[in-house]
């Protein structure tokens, strides 16, 4: 494929967990586990999953922000996945990255103009005059008033700081740009407007989008193709609408009937699939596919073998899904029971609750510590 | 006093540019910067203000010291056998020919300390700019580099804050490191001493700085570490900076008079507060002549008082949410 503009393969980041100062744990927490995939140009490609899944690790393995601990990248035809810090950096002027906190990402102490600026003053493209008439244009483009060039991001308000910060990502004319939950912290009516320009930029300026976000129905307004990640892996990828309406992977289900939909009287009518347990730990992930301890579907052969992402059923080639036992359209999972053999069983699934309970509470993984441990890296470029 | 007023004006303040109609709006567009919102509420604060109008005077006191000597007609190290000792030899008190008296020497003590004004300042400020510098870089490199950088710098802030000072100068005067009492081993010292507090707030507010998200967008720009540490970074950390050098000045100017007082510091006959000081209390001759003691002393106090105060302004000034401890 050579309209690939972003080629990922088996791209891995382990976090080393820190126990102490002097003794250094070898247990590692496995946020972005094995994950392969392309960013085709001019496309957005959405990346959905819940909090702490990898998306944001990913994220910045991408920008290499992170090193990875294994895998490529390949970016507009070149393997950027071991660049030095100082090859990293004409890189830097290809791809932006666009933050989820407009409060956090913009610099307090400087002003929006030599905050825009600074892409200009990093790469040497511009100075003086030249910078602040790129600056304002920069500006202009992203419907901020050029003349606010003076003031103090804490003058702006959360939309027109997002703003600042996609004039910013903007200024050097990138060809991708990775939105990091571009639009979660902002109001519902605003995050609307961020949308509208990133789209209506992307048509301008010919923009390749990554965009990662937890909201669903954003991410399927935005995006072309959507990748759903679980515990560090890509567990899904599809063209948005074909994954909206034929969703495969039983995660998939689970998290699409969980939706919210306008309409009540749909709303009541539709069963939703409630999942058993927490996303385990990453430190120790579930063995085969790390989904099983959760899955309604789960068999054996789940817990033994890690399924591929691979076309299912009569898909066509873009729509992939990681399950052994994908869930066919029309198939009701809330009759679905996990049947696990007894050799492969920590602890007896409890059948004897709720019949529309399904799942199992089988608990994999690193008994009693739920909460994932920080990921620690010394930052350094 | 001044907490109540500086607080007051910190809410009370003038109306924002963004409060202005829209007419006049092209004439305001520009937002005030931290340092322009200071020094409305460090002008609201009287006591900053008249400690900062006693530390002009006693600037423009040490730069027009030889105009002191000029019009006296007495030069500083001057002795004046006749005019300024009294036939017993002891020191003139307080007069037409001697403002404030002279020394045991019959030295002009107004003219000595107007000179003695001149080293107080010039090591308060210099030191400070250099501990500043040094404690800032330092703390810097260690908040922000981590690993090895940061490990060495802590521990040496260990090491330093737990090395007994006077100590420490009095040996380094005795094997006449730096060519013996003077200058240059006053700034040593006093250096060597102060930067670590310094270094370690800095190294704190680094390291919490440091984890922003706007550092992480620095570097997806481009910025190497300098870059950050420095356009980046330092911007956050220079208000507590500055509160940090206005309160060190007077710190230093004492440390500097103890130093001189113990005779590790300028050595006589040029002027020194510390020096002067521990010249009137050794002869016991204070007794009949208060002045000679008493006139050095209310100069250090009186600058290392202002500074002090016009300090606290500046904090209350830069930060109105802080607590004063």
């Amino acid at each position: 494929m050579s309209d690939a503009l972003l080629s990922l393969t088996d791209v891995v980041k382990y976090f080393p967990v820190q126990t102490g100062h002097l003794r250094r744990s070898r247990d590692m927490v496995h946020a972005v586990d094995g994950v392969s995939f392309e960013v085709r140009r001019g496309e957005t490609l959405g990346l959905v999953g819940e909090t702490g899944c990898g998306k944001s690790t990913l994220a910045r393995c991408i920008s290499r922000l992170f090193e990875l601990t294994s895998g490529q990248i390949i970016f507009d035809g070149r393997d950027i996945s071991r660049l030095r810090p100082r090859q990293l950096r004409p890189l830097r002027r290809e791809m932006q990255m666009i933050f989820q906190d407009p409060y956090g990402s913009l610099n307090p102490k400087r002003r929006v103009g030599s905050i825009i600026g600074d892409p200009f003053a990093i790469h040497g493209t511009a100075s003086g005059a030249e910078r602040k008439r790129r600056v304002q244009e920069a500006m202009e483009l992203v419907g901020l008033n050029p003349e606010h060039y003076n003031r103090f991001p804490s003058e702006f308000s959360g939309g027109q700081r997002q703003r600042i910060g996609v004039a910013r990502a903007l200024a050097l004319r990138p060809k991708l740009i990775i939105c990091d939950e571009p639009v979660s912290a902002l109001d519902v009516s605003i995050q609307a407007q961020i949308i509208n320009l990133l789209s209506d930029l992307q048509d301008q300026l010919d923009l390749t989008y990554v965009f990662i976000a937890h909201d669903l129905s954003v991410v399927r307004h935005v995006s072309d193709r959507v990748a759903l990640m679980y515990l560090g892996k890509v567990v899904e990828i599809a063209p948005a609408e074909e994954l909206y309406q034929h969703p495969r992977h039983p995660y998939a289900n689970a998290l699409l009937s969980a939706v919210p939909i306008p309409d009540p009287i749909a709303a009541a009518k539709r069963e939703r699939i409630v999942l058993v347990g927490d996303v385990p730990s990453p430190v120790h992930p579930p063995s085969g596919c790390n989904f099983h301890p959760r899955c309604p579907k789960a068999q054996d052969r789940c817990v033994v073998e890690e399924p591929s992402l691979l076309p299912r059923f009569d898909d066509d080639e873009l729509h992939a899904t990681a399950c052994h036992f994908p869930v066919a359209d029309g198939e009701d999972l809330s009759e679905a029971r996990p049947a696990i053999g007894v050799e492969h069983r920590i602890v007896e699934p409890d059948t004897a609750g709720a019949p529309t309970g399904l799942g199992v509470s089988v608990a994999h993984g690193s008994p009693g510590s739920p909460e994932s441990p920080e990921p620690v890296e010394r930052r350094r470029s | 006093m001044s907490v109540a007023t500086s607080i007051e004006s910190g809410i009370a303040g003038p109306a924002e540019p963004f409060g202005v109609a829209p007419g006049e709006a092209d004439a305001r567009i520009e937002g005030r910067s931290t340092w322009e919102l200071a020094w409305a509420r460090l002008k609201r604060d009287r006591a900053a203000m008249i400690s900062l109008t006693v530390i002009i005077v006693i600037i423009l006191v040490a730069i027009f010291a030889p105009v002191f000597a000029a019009i006296t007609g007495h030069g500083a190290d001057a002795q004046f056998r006749t005019t300024g000792m009294t036939p017993d030899g002891l020191p003139v008190a307080p007069g037409s020919r001697f403002v404030l008296g002279t020394d045991d020497q019959g030295r002009d003590l107004l003219v000595r300390i107007a000179y003695g004004a001149r080293i107080s300042l010039l090591v308060g400020v210099v030191v400070t700019v250099l501990v500043v510098a040094v404690g800032a870089v330092l703390g810097l490199a260690a908040g922000y580099m981590g690993g090895l950088v940061d490990t060495i710098v802590a521990r040496l802030i260990d090491v330093v804050l737990s090395l007994p000072y006077l100590l420490f100068a009095i040996s380094l005067v005795s094997i006449n490191f730096l060519g013996g009492p003077g200058l240059p081993i006053i700034v040593f010292v006093i250096t060597v001493f102060s930067w670590a507090a310094i270094a370690r707030v800095v190294r704190g507010q680094v390291l919490s700085i440091r984890e922003k998200e706007y550092i992480e967008a620095a570097r997806s720009l481009g910025s190497g570490s300098w870059r950050i540490m420095f356009v980046d970074i330092l911007p956050n950390v220079v208000a507590q900076l500055i509160v940090y050098a206005t309160l060190l000045i007077p710190v230093v100017i004492v440390f500097e008079a103890a130093l001189s007082f113990l005779g590790l510091g300028i050595p006589p006959p040029t002027p020194d507060w510390g020096q002067m000081i521990s010249e009137a209390q050794q002869g016991g001759l204070y007794q009949q002549a208060w002045w000679f003691l008493v006139f050095p002393s209310a100069a250090l106090v009186i600058t290392t008082l202002a500074f002090n105060i016009l300090g606290d302004g500046v904090r209350d000034a830069l930060d109105p949410r802080l607590e004063r401890l």
